[in-house]
């Protein structure tokens, strides 16, 4: 599985000082979101896109790969602007900066990616309201850098992509039959019917609660 | 000062202004490219329901040859004065059944280009979420279900976004619509997994989509009625609408 990837100690230290761009500090906030802090299986945070847009691999894919890129540039800016930014108002003022590239997203997948954009449409308006994004906004790039922020939404982006595509290989190979819609069971000459179960969103719970648990049980994590 | 009510509200300003620029930006950018998209995405649904395309087909270039589009008035007869590209799907499913103008695309064979082999007819309702719409071919017969071409704006992906999928279009396929001279449409059941061949106005459900399967019956038996006199009008009198 890829999210069973190095790296178990804690989260790194908040504060930065100056230090190389891909210094210790700064890779482990791209490396642990894949595992030790994954936002799905450790935040469990974005489960509801998570359980929605994984019946097959390519969809799963896009929707990472928006996500990381609206998580990774929303963290940017915000954390740009951080200081200036009226306390009273800044939820706001995240969404709305979150809500600039989500729309732009949207718009480059509508323009350069149409099927794709038709099948994800409601769940990459939803990006806005994805707890991953909000929570590294309001967790991590209101209080550093703009170059660690920027590692820390790409970081989460992947530890989440790691998770969508890991659920969307066993729901599109045992839902469909297929993988990256190739008929693999009907390639191998072997009679598929297809589970039903693995098309609905309950297939998907199934999926993540193994993959906690596995993880959890590899990471030797139990809560309190 | 970065607490003063004036400071919050330039703020404020200032951001709306800054993402208002940069939205119009990449949507007036990227315009074009999505109007390509669409126009090309509504000639190869029309295409798709009554051939087979490959990959590669070229969909301009087959639309072209193969499709003749007129507008249908209410009481059955062809607007000579008007362009299918002037209609409005949305505007025009908002008005009553019996004042819409409606577009037919007829798909003439390969051989004779005066000879109608299907009539396609755009179809437009509400599913659970959001709007939906498509293509219906029919046969020469006009009662006759040759295929279906659905989209959709916001139906559950893996529940009602099945709609889009060939497996759930294919169910239609020899479907009638018409029992004698009576119109009676198609309508999805509820559940899945049934068998409904001998049965010409059924078609299988979507387990999980029962409320998108009812907008699409909903759908389908408002625009055959639109559509009836035309159906009826071409019936009966092969000759009495003289195209072109």
């Amino acid at each position: 599985m890829s999210t069973q990837v190095e790296e178990k100690k804690a989260a790194p230290a908040v504060k930065e000082k100056s230090e190389g761009l891909f210094s210790q500090k700064n890779r482990k906030l791209l490396v642990d979101p894949l595992n030790s802090n994954n936002p799905i299986t450790v935040q469990v945070l974005g489960i509801c896109s998570a359980l929605a847009v994984t019946i097959q691999i390519q969809t799963a894919l896009v929707m990472a790969l928006g996500l990381t890129f609206v998580t990774a540039f929303s963290n940017l800016f915000i954390s740009l602007i951080r200081d200036s930014i009226p306390a009273r108002i800044r939820i706001i003022v995240q969404l709305a900066i979150v809500s600039v590239w989500v729309i732009i997203l949207d718009q480059f997948l509508r323009a350069y990616m149409y099927d794709v954009a038709k099948g994800l449409s409601v769940y990459v308006g939803l990006i806005i309201t994805n707890c991953i994004v909000m929570g590294r906004l309001e967790a991590y790039a209101m209080a550093n850098k703009p170059w660690p922020s920027f590692l820390d939404g790409i970081g989460n982006g992947l530890g989440y992509g790691a998770i969508l595509l890991t659920v969307a290989f066993f729901r599109e190979l045992f839902g469909s039959g297929s993988l990256l819609g190739y008929k693999v069971f009907a390639a191998a000459g072997l009679p598929f019917q297809g589970n039903g179960l693995m098309l609905l969103p309950a297939g998907a719970c199934i999926i993540v609660g193994l993959i906690i648990w596995a993880q959890r049980a590899y990471n030797k994590h139990y809560e309190e | 000062m970065r607490q003063s009510n004036l400071y919050i509200i330039l703020y404020t300003a200032g951001l709306t202004v800054l993402c208002g620029v940069l939205l119009a930006v990449a949507a007036e950018g990227l315009k074009p490219q999505q109007q390509a998209n669409i126009a090309l995405e509504q000639k190869r649904n029309i295409l798709t329901t009554v051939l087979t395309l490959d990959e590669n087909a070229n969909i301009t270039e087959l639309y072209e040859k193969r499709v003749k589009a007129y507008v249908v008035k209410p009481d059955g007869s062809v607007d000579e004065g008007k362009k299918v590209e002037e209609i409005s799907i949305v505007d025009e499913y908002k008005k009553p059944a019996d004042q819409r103008l409606l577009p037919i695309y007829e798909v003439v064979s390969e051989s004779d280009p005066n000879k109608a082999e299907f009539y396609v007819l755009p179809v437009y309702g509400y599913g659970l979420w959001n709007n939906i719409w498509g293509f219906v071919s029919l046969k020469s017969d006009l009662s006759t279900i040759n295929g279906v071409s659905y989209a959709h704006a916001g139906e559950t992906p893996g529940l009602g976004a099945r709609i889009t999928t060939e497996e759930i279009q294919q169910r239609y396929t020899g479907k009638k619509i018409f029992e004698g001279s009576n119109l009676v449409s198609v309508q999805m059941m509820k559940g899945e997994g049934n068998d409904y061949s001998d049965s010409p106005h059924k078609v299988d459900g979507m387990s999980g989509a029962t409320l998108t399967a009812k907008g699409i019956n909903n759908m389908l038996m408002d625009y055959f009625k639109s559509y009836e006199n035309f159906f009826k009008a071409k019936m009966n009198n092969k000759q009495a609408i003289n195209l072109k």
